[in-house]
């Protein structure tokens, strides 16, 4: 089985489910770092799962690891994340960009549409803001 | 007169086949909805600042199809397609969507307008079709495959930035 891909960049890393939920962890814990047996306690898995995700997660750099005594204690470091984000961050643009046009094509059928609509209703649509009435 | 243009669309990756794209609009939803899928105005629209749409081409019925080709601002031409599954008039469209440059790979996508107050909230939920073309997206680096919103993410990757 072909397993590079798996340790190349946050992207691949972050795929596995339980890898993100090691992160979460990490991410929402209130002391910064974690020992395996914290996390192992946490996540409900079996410690060498727990260690086989931490190895993957260490290798792409998205946990920094540190002996204290007998324990290795892991903590997050946000910024492989930050390609991740970014392409989002471009997908998003691209869609604000598109849709800035399509609040002005928008705009237009708008006053289309009230310059179609008879005189009366037209009229009707203006007392509706003076006086608060407006059930049709 | 203008439309509010502040708010941005707001893009997630609900799960690891999907993303989700959401945005408001100042627009009662059966304006939305003709701008969405008459050709005059999606060519007005579609290509935000890519390019130029140079054809906009749809049949709007269950079973026809629409066809959206772009001329990029590189000058290469960028080609989408689609049939459609379902049409519920100014409420709720699914389509497929296929790029042309990677025919094989089908998304299933699901645009649902909801209005509110004269405002009209968009939804567009892609769906890819299998594990097959999603690890096809995850392979070529375009996608990230996570089940988190980006949100949270992007919580996580600002505050350790």
């Amino acid at each position: 089985m072909a397993r590079a891909a798996t340790t190349t960049d946050a992207f691949n890393a972050v795929a596995e489910p339980r890898r993100r939920q090691i992160l979460d962890v990490l991410a929402t814990s209130a002391a910064e770092e974690r020992s395996v047996n914290e996390l192992v306690a946490a996540l409900r898995m079996s410690q060498p799962l727990v260690s086989k995700h931490l190895r993957v997660l260490r290798e792409v750099g998205l946990v920094d690891v540190r002996d204290e005594g007998r324990q290795r204690m892991y903590r997050l470091n946000g910024q492989p994340l930050q390609p991740i984000y970014d392409w989002v961050k471009t997908y998003e643009r691209s869609w604000s960009r598109r849709f800035e046009q399509l609040d002005v094509v928008l705009a237009e059928l708008k006053t289309a549409e009230l310059k179609n609509a008879e005189p009366g209703e037209a009229e009707l649509e203006e007392t509706e803001h003076g006086d608060g009435g407006s059930d049709e | 007169m203008v439309a509010v243009t502040s708010n941005s669309a707001v893009v997630t990756l609900p799960s690891d086949t999907q993303i989700l794209i959401t945005r408001e609009f100042d627009a009662p939803k059966h304006l939305v909805f003709q701008a969405w899928t008459t050709p005059e105005l999606i060519k007005r629209w579609w290509s935000g600042d890519h390019g130029e749409v140079i054809i906009a081409e749809v049949d709007l019925r269950v079973g026809g199809t629409w066809r959206y080709v772009m001329t990029a601002n590189e000058g290469f031409e960028v080609a989408f397609h689609g049939e459609f599954h379902e049409i519920l008039p100014n409420e709720r469209i699914v389509s497929t969507e296929v790029f042309e440059g990677m025919p094989d790979a089908h998304a299933v996508d699901t645009i649902t307008f909801t209005e509110q107050d004269g405002r009209t909230t968009l939804t567009i939920l892609v769906q890819h079709e299998s594990k097959e073309h999603r690890d096809g997206h995850v392979e070529s680096g375009m996608e990230a495959g996570m089940q988190e919103s980006m949100s949270h993410l992007e919580e996580v990757a600002r505050s350790l930035r």
